[in-house]
């Protein structure tokens, strides 16, 4: 109104929605909350995402894990590198993203976007790296050939950190599609819009739809049903640290079919710093193939 | 090899593998501190072992209390701060591989043993179980110097691999010593101490190897060894002062296991239940698949979590594979374990035969057709004819539960694709057998089986520098090779 008042410009404003099997719904709740810039300044409203949002997203997770696992890793890294490609296009609307979501310089914000492409080129290398690097022949003793390779766990349940918003969701989601899983991401809380711009990069750099699947809002709402459903493969609760309560309740439910858990650190970690095969490793399983040697 | 002609007797002379080489005491203590102890306080109490083949009493074993636990696992702290760790693993090295020669040394005495304990063939437990025990110890003492190639993980970032500190292990009884191998030689090799609890129906192999440790002078604490059953297990693997659960058993008792470390900074490795799909196809070469069935679920007594407890043959060839799997089955000598000539021993306890039973009956009431070998089984002791069990479905629950015995459950298929989605069609991922003449199909399948261990024209096999272990709710982590020192390193 003002602004039309002074003859300039009404600008059109993006509502921020779940991503959900390549597509952006609503929560199915129909519920959302005010995000606030880091000054307190009222930015937009977020989807709330509830647990049949969770549940949603694990069979769209589930519906593309075959497909996604089946990939040559060539092709998955050609697709991360492509997520890579398309972020750095955009890297003007990172930046500002994550100055308004974390309260980040200029300077400091465009850092921290270029740490997270540099994040997604790593990992979208380890593609095809992996395998040679934790797999390999085992020599048996005895006349057989014997190949231990890595395979994804399935499906991946992820609550990204809190604090940073773009870097710290990069390095939690990318260490997980790159070597085959899908993910379902729960994003910050008070720091989501990053994670929804992402996802825009996702709809748009081949990444098949559901391999990536990001719910905004409070992970408390969808987190203990994420962390119990018996469709979810494994679960990282690095976004989680700090809630010691929740963390122990999560792992409790997540026993229950025997899930992978990445447990959560005291505090949230140093993001910039080059992270080790670990976050990969976690979420994948060694398959041992014997076969007789003979004439 | 055995003759077609089905009216032939095939007799066998008696050849009993002298148990007179084994020395069991009427009873033991624990294994604390690099000696055997009494179970603590006036009211400790001891449990009896018994030989499965006959219901003979063996020996008294002590039920190791909380407080025994507790001082089990005093003893392996100590030892981790001030020995073990500080030990360069060029030493610790040549603890292991003392512990590899002895074993070597006295493996028919340990073969006998084992044998005794827990019903299994002599010929199995002298040509499979020691020997890859031996085989294991030697395996991992060679890793115990060469940690920083350990984890691909850290090389990169020059890490230095550390061990956890104390591991809580509690193994079962379907190969005693051998589990106890799997856990305590990568254990040790990283510089971890332990406090092992063997079974309650075997555990007088896991007392044999503390002698061992003696004899090798293995410095005290480093290995502790104490016996009991559920209630002593959940003292050892809930004990605020270890770093390290492993565990191999039930998937029941392995999600109580990982419920009762959530929150702590306990690293857990589970090695839990399976229900594997062994699938011939039309082309495979049949009398090798007919073995590789027999092998599948009648090696020790289908007590194997990878055993190929599920039949999955191609339709075509059904009828032919099925009168040849019986044809072979008739010819398997079931009864006196310690006789070199016996295919299958004891089921290892009363209630393990109970449970067999009552899944077999069920199977029975579901509609599934039953044939047994016909087999003269012994009066006493526990016993279960090797059976199979035709016409079944996948919704039957002798084809979705774990048996844990000598039953094999036989469905079909008519596609490759139809063979993953009903081998795949289970909570289980520890195993799988494909049985094919054509490469391309063996890794085809190889790929989609959802499974951490497959093998194709071949089953149950194990060597130490293989990895095995299992996806879903087999468990996680893995024993064996460079893998299963993941498990014991940060």
């Amino acid at each position: 109104m003002t602004e039309a008042r002074r003859g300039t410009r009404v600008d059109v404003r993006k509502t921020y929605k779940l991503y959900i099997g390549g597509a952006f719904p609503r929560s199915e709740s129909g519920h959302s909350y005010e995000v606030s810039d880091a000054q307190g300044k009222f930015v937009a409203n977020a989807a709330l995402a509830s647990r049949k949002d969770g549940r949603d997203a694990v069979v769209a997770a589930r519906a593309a894990f075959k497909g996604w696992a089946a990939k040559t890793a060539y092709n998955r890294a050609q697709i991360l590198y492509r997520v890579a490609e398309v972020m750095e296009d955009r890297r003007p609307q990172f930046v500002q993203a994550v100055r308004q979501s974390e309260g980040l310089a200029a300077q400091r914000a465009t850092k921290v976007v270029d740490a997270a492409i540099d994040r997604l080129v790593w990992y979208a290398g380890w593609a095809d790296k992996i395998a040679q690097v934790v797999g390999g022949a085992n020599p048996v003793a005895g006349p057989f050939f014997n190949l231990s390779t890595p395979e994804p766990t399935g499906v991946v349940a992820v609550i990204a950190p809190q604090e940073s918003s773009l870097l710290g969701l990069v390095c939690v989601v990318a260490p997980v599609i790159i070597t085959g899983n899908t993910v379902v991401v729960m994003s910050s809380y008070e720091r989501p819009l990053p994670a929804v711009t992402f996802a825009e990069v996702l709809a748009t750099s081949d990444v098949p739809g559901g391999v990536v699947n990001i719910l905004t809002g409070d992970y408390t709402a969808p987190a203990p049903w994420l962390a119990s459903h018996m469709d979810v493969n494994a679960i990282d609760l690095v976004g989680a640290a700090g809630d010691p309560d929740n963390l122990v309740a999560y792992e409790v439910a997540a026993a229950d079919n025997l899930k992978r858990v990445r447990r959560a650190p005291a505090a949230e970690p140093d993001w910039t710093e080059t992270p080790g095969l670990d976050t990969m490793t976690a979420f994948l399983e060694t398959k041992t193939v014997w076969h007789p040697i003979g004439l | 090899m055995v003759s077609t002609g089905s009216t032939t007797d095939w007799t066998y002379a008696p050849a009993p593998e002298s148990r007179g080489i084994v020395d069991i005491k009427s009873s033991y203590g624990l294994f604390v501190n690099g000696e055997f102890v009494d179970g603590s306080g006036p009211d400790s109490r001891a449990f009896k072992t018994i030989n499965p083949a006959t219901e003979e009493v063996l020996a008294e074993v002590a039920e190791a209390s909380e407080a025994d636990v507790d001082a089990a696992i005093k003893a392996a702290r100590r030892a981790y701060t001030r020995v073990w760790s500080r030990m360069p693993g060029s030493e610790r090295a040549k603890y292991l591989y003392r512990i590899a020669r002895i074993i070597s040394e006295r493996g028919r005495e340990l073969a006998v043993l084992e044998t005794l304990d827990n019903g299994k063939p002599i010929k199995e437990s002298r040509d499979i179980d020691i020997p890859v025990v031996a085989a294991h110890f030697f395996y991992y003492a060679g890793w115990a110097d060469k940690l920083e190639y350990a984890l691909p993980h850290s090389m990169g970032s020059g890490a230095d691999p550390q061990p956890l500190g104390v591991a809580a292990q509690v193994i079962p009884w379907n190969f005693p010593l051998l589990m106890l191998a799997w856990k305590i030689a990568p254990a040790l090799a990283a510089g971890n101490t332990v406090v092992l609890k063997p079974a309650e129906t075997t555990p007088l192999t896991a007392l044999l190897f503390a002698e061992i440790c003696q004899q090798a002078d293995l410095p005290p604490g480093v290995v502790n060894i104490v016996t009991g059953a559920g209630a002593t297990g959940q003292a050892l693997v809930t004990h605020p002062d270890v770093d390290k659960v492993a565990f191999t058993g039930s998937t029941a008792v392995g999600r109580a296991i990982a419920k009762s470390v959530a929150g702590t900074d306990k690293r857990v490795t589970l090695e839990l239940g399976g229900k594997a799909a062994n699938i011939v196809f039309d082309d495979a070469p049949i009398d090798q698949a007919v073995e590789g069935i027999v092998t599948g679920i009648f090696f020790n007594q289908g007590h194997v979590c990878c055993a190929g407890s599920r039949l999955l043959v191609q339709e075509s060839i059904a009828d032919d594979l099925l009168d040849r799997l019986k044809r072979r089955m008739a010819t398997l000598r079931v009864g006196d374990p310690l006789d070199k000539n016996t295919d299958v021993g004891a089921i290892n306890s009363a209630a393990q035969l109970a449970r067999i039973r009552e899944l077999s009956d069920i199977g029975d009431a579901e509609g599934a057709e039953r044939w047994s070998a016909p087999c003269d089984l012994p009066s006493k002791g526990f016993w279960f004819p090797p059976t199979v069990f035709t016409g079944v479905s996948q919704a039957h629950r002798i084809a979705r539960e774990e048996i844990f015995g000598p039953v094999l459950s036989v469905l079909t298929f008519r596609t490759p694709h139809e063979a993953v989605e009903k081998a795949n069609n289970t909570p289980y991922g520890l195993s799988a057998g494909v049985w094919t003449d054509k490469g391309s199909r063996i890794l085809w399948m190889a790929n989609q089986l959802r499974a951490g261990v497959v093998w194709a024209n071949t089953f149950n096999k194990f060597d130490p520098t293989s990895p095995f272990g299992g996806y879903k709710e087999s468990g996680y982590g893995r024993e064996g090779g460079r893998h299963g020192l993941e498990g014991y390193l940060r």
